[in-house]
């Protein structure tokens, strides 16, 4: 018994020194995945384009504030988190953390001082980058980007997500990976490229990958099965991007391109959070660099070869046959559709060329949540000027016109019509949008 | 009180088809671009938004869109011994204002002028003889040709978006097109709209009578659209509020549609609202523009803008009006018959047939600005003049535009215009009615022209522009000959009663029911400086760095609607400025 008393509290002790080490013993800092030359220089501009890849600017600059001086609130499921000053300003920013130190931030999610960050900086695939990429963007945040003095809200969240240290193991599930990419060897260049893009910098997976049991992104690359297909983000649901019904598996590689660097293409627009990747990120990318990605994604479709293949010719629809007719008896649904929807997206619901979106087969349409398409009826939605198309070209909102129980029928309808099956949106589900819009 | 801008490469004065044509070019040259625009900023949302837009009472009725007289008039008089009188509530024509124009407000009718319609003066001189002028015609021809046109036209086209069958691609008559059309390097951007029945009915009747029916061009968009500047158009909806309204559909061709998004990109091109131009600036040798001097409606100054290149790209009436109190060229005095600025403004003349069909439905409710179907076999090219007596012609056109019951409703006459009767008369009528159109050529007389009025001023005090303008016997000839032509077609439709709206003799102007807003002449293109304000490239021939875009510059009013040689002529003179005078700015004739 005695014995038993003693082994216990060995293992009590053991355990205490453990949990000590656990929160105070510095964390082991990722190093460079590659060695450099001594002399490397990244070439002009190239820190930039990392930065556009990485999208920095969109969380770490705040709604009219200066760029990268942070104080961006991000609505996690944990509670706000406060985006940090990352411009070179000595006092608030990050003026004083050198190359390790940068690359601990974005390899382990550590600051110099050994603080953990919130996976909302999305390290787990920033650790993808290569190191010539991390050069390039430390450069490009130490000379060219201004200092700007602005010390931001500090995140504070509630037990036990206030226990930074915690972070640790949760690390060791997603983000203890050897640093840097590997190519897949029994692929070409472009696929290679696409890969690096959507793995690393350009982070697709934070948003387009399920979270597991740990809210980890459930897959890092294509070998595992999750990877990329579908997720949510403040309660958008964030599209399937390798189904066969997904979009870069129904459209060319170039349409997906397109869609890429307009946020357009002959059948959908973007919406909501990836508008806004379109319009901070994407559309600087090159037009080679944009098709590797469409390259990628299409290579990855988990529907096999022919998932691909064009739609038959076009069939005529039951909706589309009830919205010809017209009859005087026909549901709200349908009949809202064609007193508001139908001179743009007309009967067939497959909209026109990159001027007004198809709604037959939309992943907005027939997401799970509902919530994306409800804020498109409510609030419209405007595409951002880019080089290729630019036009912003802006959907109105119906909230003045359309009641609650309106904009449930109607939505209803579009998630039931032509070939689409997703569940019905009730007018609670439209009210919880609204009521969003006028805190 | 007067403040001064930091000096710009080139000012545009006004910011519509004109002045967002040249933003983009010269923009693209690399210049630093500044355009002023009188009115307010407006864009496809929220400005034009559905279903905001089409509230007939607000826009069709109470015209919204337009500039409002109490800011910016004209006066009018229909001959030099009568007082010009203000012109205090809009009727004949419509002018707009704020960003976009006339190019947000219009009907997208687009067309490019005949073949002889170039070098009027000289053809109907070889071929009738000077003698079927009237002694007071003052019609000259274009300084430059078709054929140094047509890669213009092309591009505006294309640019605008335009749908359309051409009908002589390379000399190539093509079935289905205008045949008599002159012309062009290459097909409309876009095919043509659907007609509705009105447009069929007229098409079989006029292919019967042995005409040449085709579908009427306009920007309005047939398809999806891209263009050279990648701005974009949707299909149109035919919901029938084009004119007076702005598409809520970017489906009409306009400023929005087609430039503005892509030009605001630019960092060497800014725009400012609000700012209304009041006189263009001369240099102490008056040989060179040095600026314009506008009032900032935001802050009540005025404020000097210099500028090395000046170019008008205000509305017709407003780009001559700004010539005069500028100073620039010598007015226009009839007695005399000297001085150019003024001279050869010309109006547009119009009439048709009213068709009231019992027992058939026209939906009224569908329609466009450019819809149905035209014939052009009593267009200038195709008459004779020393026979019939006159000069000029018309196109035809039947298509609603829209059955907008405010102001689109007609009856047949006798109808009471109130009570019991006239509410009997719509319940028998309304959508049971089509028309048939004839649009006609005005030429210039010496006693048609622009200057400042003596009497009445401006909200800056500047004089107003005084037009003095009347039908001419010519025009009414013209428009009988059609009225002649067009009743047998309307009589072989088997309508249950018909009505003709034709201007006979003796008719005078009367500014009160809406006609047309084409107006043309004031500053007219020419290649000689004692008839002409403006070489062949629209440059001032008094100040080398002053170009004036507009219908201000035709000689004498086409047949058709003004806005493709406007564009036409705007590419034409910003090809010449970007390859020709920019390397050396000079007097370029």
């Amino acid at each position: 018994m005695k014995k038993l008393i003693r082994v216990l509290g060995v293992l009590v002790v053991l355990g205490l020194v453990a949990l000590a080490a656990f929160i105070f013993v510095p964390v082991q800092r990722t190093g460079p995945a590659t060695q450099l030359a001594a002399d490397f220089k990244p070439a002009k501009g190239q820190g930039e384009y990392v930065m556009r890849a990485g999208d920095c600017m969109a969380c770490h600059t705040n709604e009219g504030g200066k760029p990268f001086a942070g104080g961006r609130a991000i609505q996690s499921p944990m509670g706000t988190i406060w985006t940090t000053n990352i411009t070179p300003d000595k006092e608030t920013g990050i003026g004083n953390w050198s190359l390790d130190d940068f690359r601990a931030a974005l390899y382990d999610g550590v600051t110099p001082n050994g603080t953990h960050l919130y996976p909302a900086m999305p390290y787990e695939n920033y650790r993808k980058m290569s190191e010539e990429d991390i050069v390039a963007l430390y450069d490009y945040f130490m000379h060219e980007v201004q200092p700007v003095s602005n010390k931001v809200e500090e995140t504070k969240l509630a037990f036990p997500f206030n226990m930074r240290f915690g972070l640790r193991a949760w690390n060791w599930l997603a983000a203890s990976y050897a640093p840097g990419f590997k190519p897949n060897a029994g692929q070409d260049e472009q696929f290679n490229r696409g890969k690096y893009l959507v793995e690393g910098a350009a982070h697709c997976a934070a948003c387009h990958s399920p979270r597991n049991l740990f809210m980890a992104q459930d897959g890092i690359d294509e070998t595992s099965k999750a990877f990329l297909t579908g997720g949510e983000i403040d309660g958008y649901t964030a599209p399937d991007l390798r189904g066969p019904e997904s979009g870069p598996q129904k459209w060319t590689t170039e349409q997906t391109a397109a869609y890429l660097s307009t946020a357009r293409n002959a059948h959908s627009t973007a919406t909501g959070e990836m508008m806004l990747v379109v319009r901070d990120s994407l559309q600087y990318m090159t037009k080679e660099d944009n098709m590797a990605i469409a390259a990628y994604l299409k290579k990855i479709g988990t529907g096999g070869e022919n998932a691909a293949a064009a739609p038959a010719s076009p069939v005529v629809t039951e909706t589309q046959k009830m919205l010809t007719e017209a009859k005087a008896d026909m549901p709200l649904g349908p009949r809202l559709y064609l007193d508001n929807c139908g001179g743009c997206h007309f009967v067939t619901g497959k909209g026109a060329g990159e001027t007004f979106p198809e709604l037959d087969g939309n992943s907005l349409v027939t997401a799970k949540s509902p919530k994306g398409l409800i804020s498109v009826i409510l609030h419209g939605a405007e595409l951002p000027s880019t080089a290729d198309r630019p036009m912003k070209m802006r959907m109105q909102g119906y909230d003045q016109r359309l009641s609650d129980e309106e904009i449930a029928a109607l939505a209803t309808f579009l998630r039931e019509g032509w070939t689409n099956k997703a569940a019905a949106v009730s007018a609670a589900d439209v009210k919880a949008v609204r009521d969003l819009a006028h805190h | 009180m007067a403040r001064t801008e930091k000096k710009k490469d080139v000012v545009l004065v006004g910011f519509g088809w004109t002045g967002a044509i040249m933003g983009i070019e010269l923009a693209n040259e690399g210049l630093d671009v500044l355009a002023l625009e009188r009115g307010h900023d407006q864009a496809t949302v929220p400005d034009f938004q559905y279903p905001n837009m089409i509230d007939e009472l607000k826009y069709g009725i109470r015209y919204g869109m337009m500039e409002k007289p109490a800011n910016t008039t004209v006066t009018i008089r229909r001959s030099l011994d009568e007082e010009a009188l203000p012109y205090r509530s809009l009727g004949t024509f419509l002018l707009g204002t704020g960003v976009g124009g006339a190019g947000t407000h219009w009907n997208g009718l687009n067309w490019r002028p005949m073949q002889s319609e170039y070098r009027l003066k000289s053809y109907v001189t070889e071929k009738f003889g000077a003698g079927v002028m009237t002694e007071d015609m003052t019609i000259q021809d274009y300084p430059m040709t078709y054929d140094e046109l047509e890669p213009h036209f092309d591009r505006f086209e294309k640019v605008a978006g335009i749908s359309g069958t051409a009908g002589n691609v390379n000399g190539k008559i093509i079935e289905g097109g205008n045949p008599f059309e002159a012309p062009r390097s290459d097909e409309y951007p876009m095919p043509a709209m659907p007609s509705t029945w009105d447009g069929v009915k007229f098409r079989d009747a006029a292919k019967a009578a042995g005409y040449h029916p085709f579908p009427s061009p306009g920007g309005i968009a047939s398809k999806d659209y891209v263009n050279e500047y990648n701005m974009q158009m949707g299909p149109c909806n035919h919901c029938g509020f084009c004119e007076r309204y702005g598409c809520y559909n970017y489906s009409k061709s306009s400023p929005q549609t087609a430039i503005i998004d892509a030009l605001k990109r630019k960092k060497n091109f800014e725009y400012r609202v609000n700012s209304e131009v009041l006189r263009v600036e001369k240099s102490t040798d008056g040989k060179t523009v040095t600026g314009v001097t506008y009032f900032d409606h935001k802050t009540g100054e005025e404020v000097f803008q210099p500028a090395d290149l000046v170019i008008l790209t205000a509305f017709a009436l407003n780009n001559v009006h700004l010539m005069l109190v500028s100073g620039i060229g010598q007015p226009y005095d009839p007695n005399t018959n000297e001085g150019v600025v003024g001279r050869n403004y010309a109006y547009q003349i119009t009439g048709g047939y009213t068709l009231f069909f019992k027992d058939e439905d026209f939906n009224p409710f569908i329609g466009t600005g450019a819809n149905g179907f035209c014939i052009d076999d009593f267009g200038i090219d195709n008459i004779d003049f020393a026979k019939e007596g006159f000069v000029g012609g018309a196109y035809w056109r039947a298509g609603q535009t829209n059955g907008q019951p405010g102001h689109t409703m007609p009856l047949p006459s006798g109808t009471p215009s109130w009570g019991a009767g006239w509410k009997k008369g719509i319940g028998e009528w309304y959508g049971h009615a089509m028309n048939i159109g004839a649009h006609g050529s005005v030429m210039s007389y010496r006693g048609h022209y622009l200057d400042l009025d003596p009497t009445y001023k401006d909200r800056h005090g500047r004089p107003m522009l005084r037009m003095t303008y009347n039908w001419h016997p010519n025009e009414i000839r013209q428009t009988q000959f059609m009225k002649q032509k067009m009743e047998p077609i309307a009589k072989s439709m088997n309508p249950t009663t018909l009505q003709e709206g034709f201007k006979k003799e003796g008719a005078m102007f009367d500014v009160r029911p809406y006609q047309t807003t084409h107006n043309t002449g004031g500053t007219v293109t020419g290649d000689d400086p004692k008839t002409s304000v403006l070489n062949r490239y629209l440059q001032s021939w008094d100040c080398h760095n002053l170009f004036v875009m507009g219908a201000n510059t035709f000689p004498q009013n086409t047949q058709y609607n003004p806005t493709g040689m406007v564009g036409g002529l705007a590419y034409w003179a910003v090809n010449a400025i970007r390859k020709d005078y920019l390397p050396n700015p000079r007097p370029l004739v």
